[in-house]
């Protein structure tokens, strides 16, 4: 049998695939956290929250109204996105023109009274949340048993991950929202509604990682909690890609996924550390992040 | 430059969402004093938590509310599964706040660390939420106690049972630290000592999100069991995830080696159906548990598992035991702890060893088919009851220096 590393290629294959899976949910998360960094300069804690609700959405509709996962795919990001609209508009807004730390530590008491209700109303323990019928099941690939629904989690992000890029990067709503960070003062005077767009922003990203709380509410548990067990880890992947790059955001969640993946064969115990010490690296290497532009 | 100084304070910030809840209440000398630390937040806030402290509550409600006519107080915090936390705030209430003794005492290096603070300070600790057999081994303090469960009482019941069933060849999924370590091992011993062998182990760190690495590896082993030395949010993840991967379809089978009614009503009986687990209660047994299930449904709106029975217990007997002894001083309530028989619902004719083991009878359960379900919370067949002797280990061979 080949080996790689000391381990078998068929299980190196299967834990490169695993990694590739985590980061999709990594890259999910960064994405949306870098746009609202990028376009709003806010370090947005609430994410995480936002992505737990995003789940608890998918599971309350099915629970009350028995609207299934494929609707609850649409239907919670835009639910969440409308909450976080409502909470940039009347109070988030009001912190731009302090100093960043005001917009952190608010989206950070937010995130924790959050929890703190969920876990009130739910436990900590979480509820399950079936895998849609149409992707149960797994397939065969040879090197690896793949849960059909893991394989299309991978495919949705992706796409998912290349159409937020494009938004901001090649449509012209997308050249607005960067020209009024640029320079929010004449964007205005052009006659565009700078207050408007940066809502839209911020929606959009929580938007976004409501979808990833949506895609992984059949993979985890949904609790209170697993907003809290990936912020963290979502804050580095941005680190070490670069604040407020897009493109440095979703590259750096599949790498870290991978690097985490393979962390969890070689030595296992160092898996919930390796991302941080890639991170302290990076940044004693290149400080703005590997994608980042200097500031 | 500004940019990533203000990234690294947000992950410090973040690391660091410590939120001790402080005890409220203040000291006096003329009064009991019981202390509830546990996980409430964390990865077992369902497997005891704030639905332990109601448990005390009832215990306290039976006698009154007062003892030898001094009241009764009960205060609680929680530990975030954190020692050096833990052991903090067990020296502010020993120290500072009267408090005569503290209970439940989930995840056991956190057990482990209370009960080196308790022994120096010769003050009680029971144990109702912890694993590990070291509390009552080499660890062991002359005032105090495991009550409710340990690893060799699971390695036992649940390793036990899947042997019997052809299972003899094991890989481990170990929680990397004290409990799983000691689960682990004891377990593993166990199957060796009845002819099975050990495929392999990995160590995962505690609350993992994604186990599909370590199920993939478990998987490849070939091993016909795959033993979760881990416990509650940790195992349900693993056991779901297991479920993803096709394992049990693939004809291993999985042992969730501490799992009780709390994690099976998280996951599911869909996903839960066929496990087999060790508890040292449950509610649905018989006319009593039923009672006490009852009340404590109506508090909490949740069946009590082994945790919270026990919690319910180790509060009665050191109630009792005050009475007993007619002081709350430390030594004499410690002895009458030792001497008196424990008689509950969650144990008949329990005794205390002289390591602080309290050895009673185990229950054998396997989670029911959902179509098997009566009712609500009734999950489970009682497949066999241990004998307590069984169950436990000798206190000669524990390693305890107290113990002749």
């Amino acid at each position: 049998m080949t080996m790689i590393f000391g381990i078998p290629l068929q299980a190196f294959l299967g834990q490169l695939l695993i990694g590739l899976i985590n980061g999709s949910f990594y890259a999910l998360l960064s994405l949306g956290l870098a746009v609202i960094f990028g376009l709003l300069r806010v370090i947005n804690f609430a994410h995480g929250v936002q992505y737990m609700l995003g789940a608890f959405a998918a599971m309350l509709m099915l629970q009350y109204f028995g609207i299934n996962y494929w609707f609850a795919l649409i239907l919670s990001p835009l639910v969440v996105g409308l909450f976080g609209a409502v909470i940039e508009r009347f109070l988030l807004s009001r912190l731009y023109k302090l100093d960043h730390l005001y917009g952190l530590l608010f989206t950070f008491g937010l995130a924790l009274t959050l929890e703190g209700t969920f876990r009130y109303l739910y436990g900590a323990s979480g509820q399950p949340y079936a895998v849609p019928a149409q992707l149960a099941g797994g397939t065969n690939l040879g090197f690896m048993f793949l849960p059909i629904y893991r394989g299309w989690v991978v495919v949705v992000s992706l796409l998912a991950c290349i159409g937020t890029w494009l938004l901001i990067e090649k449509t012209k709503l997308g050249s607005y929202l960067r020209a009024a960070t640029e320079n929010p003062v004449l964007v205005q005077a052009f006659g565009v509604n700078v207050p408007v767009l940066l809502t839209f922003t911020y929606a959009l990203g929580a938007g976004l990682a409501a979808f990833a709380g949506v895609l992984a509410a059949p993979v985890y548990q949904v609790s209170p909690l697993m907003g809290s067990n990936i912020i963290i880890v979502v804050f580095a992947v941005v680190v070490v890609g670069g604040m407020g790059s897009i493109m440095g955001a979703i590259l750096t969640g599949y790498m870290l996924g991978i690097a985490e993946g393979l962390t969890k064969v070689f030595y296992p115990e160092a898996s919930n550390i390796v991302i941080f010490v890639i991170m302290a690296i990076v940044l004693l290497l290149r400080p703005a992040g590997l994608f980042g532009r200097d500031a | 430059m500004r940019k990533t100084l203000l990234a690294s304070l947000a992950l410090v910030l973040a690391s660091s969402t410590a939120f001790a809840q402080n005890a409220t209440g203040t000291a006096s000398d003329n009064k009991i004093k019981i202390g509830i630390l546990n996980d409430q937040s964390g990865v077992y806030a369902d497997f005891g938590g704030k639905s332990s402290v109601e448990a005390a509550k009832m215990a306290i409600e039976e006698f009154g509310g007062k003892v030898l006519g001094m009241p009764i107080e009960i205060v609680d915090a929680d530990h975030q599964n954190k020692p050096d936390i833990a052991s903090n705030i067990a020296r502010q209430w020993y120290d500072t706040e009267q408090v005569d003794a503290i209970m439940e005492l989930t995840t056991s290096s956190v057990a482990l660390a209370v009960q080196a603070v308790a022994k120096e300070k010769k003050k009680i600790d029971i144990v109702t939420g912890a694993a590990t057999t070291d509390l009552t081994g080499k660890a062991c303090s002359p005032y105090g106690f495991h009550w409710a469960y340990d690893t060799h009482a699971l390695a036992v019941g649940t390793g036990g049972a899947l042997v019997k069933q052809g299972g003899d060849s094991w890989f481990f999924l170990t929680a990397d630290y004290a409990f799983g370590y000691s689960l682990e091992q004891q377990t593993g011993d166990f199957v060796k000592a009845n002819g099975g062998t050990i495929a392999g182990s990995v160590r995962h760190p505690l609350s993992s999100t994604d186990f599909s690495s370590f199920l993939l590896q478990a998987q490849s082993s070939g091993a016909k069991v795959i033993g979760l030395a881990n416990a509650g949010l940790d195992t349900s993840n693993a056991i779901k995830q297991a479920a993803e991967f096709g394992i049990v379809q693939g004809g291993q089978r999985l042992a969730a080696l501490l799992f009780t009614l709390a994690e099976v009503h998280g996951l599911g009986l869909e996903a839960a159906q066929g496990l087999t687990l060790t508890e040292g209660y449950y509610w649905n047994r018989d006319d009593q548990s039923r009672e006490f299930a009852k009340k404590f449904f109506e508090r909490t709106n949740k069946m009590p598992n082994m945790i919270h029975t026990g919690t319910y217990s180790a509060v009665r007997q050191y109630l009792k035991a005050v009475e007993k002894a007619g002081t709350d001083e430390t030594e004499a309530v410690a002895k009458a702890i030792h001497e008196m028989p424990v008689d509950d619902v969650f144990a008949q004719g329990g005794t205390v060893a002289k390591n602080g083991r309290m050895i009673h009878d185990m229950y054998l359960l396997q989670v029911k088919k959902p179509d098997e379900s009566k009712e609500a919370w009734d999950y489970f067949d009682v497949l066999d009851t241990i004998p307590g002797k069984e169950a436990y280990m000798d206190p000669a061979k524990s390693g305890c220096d107290l113990v002749n």
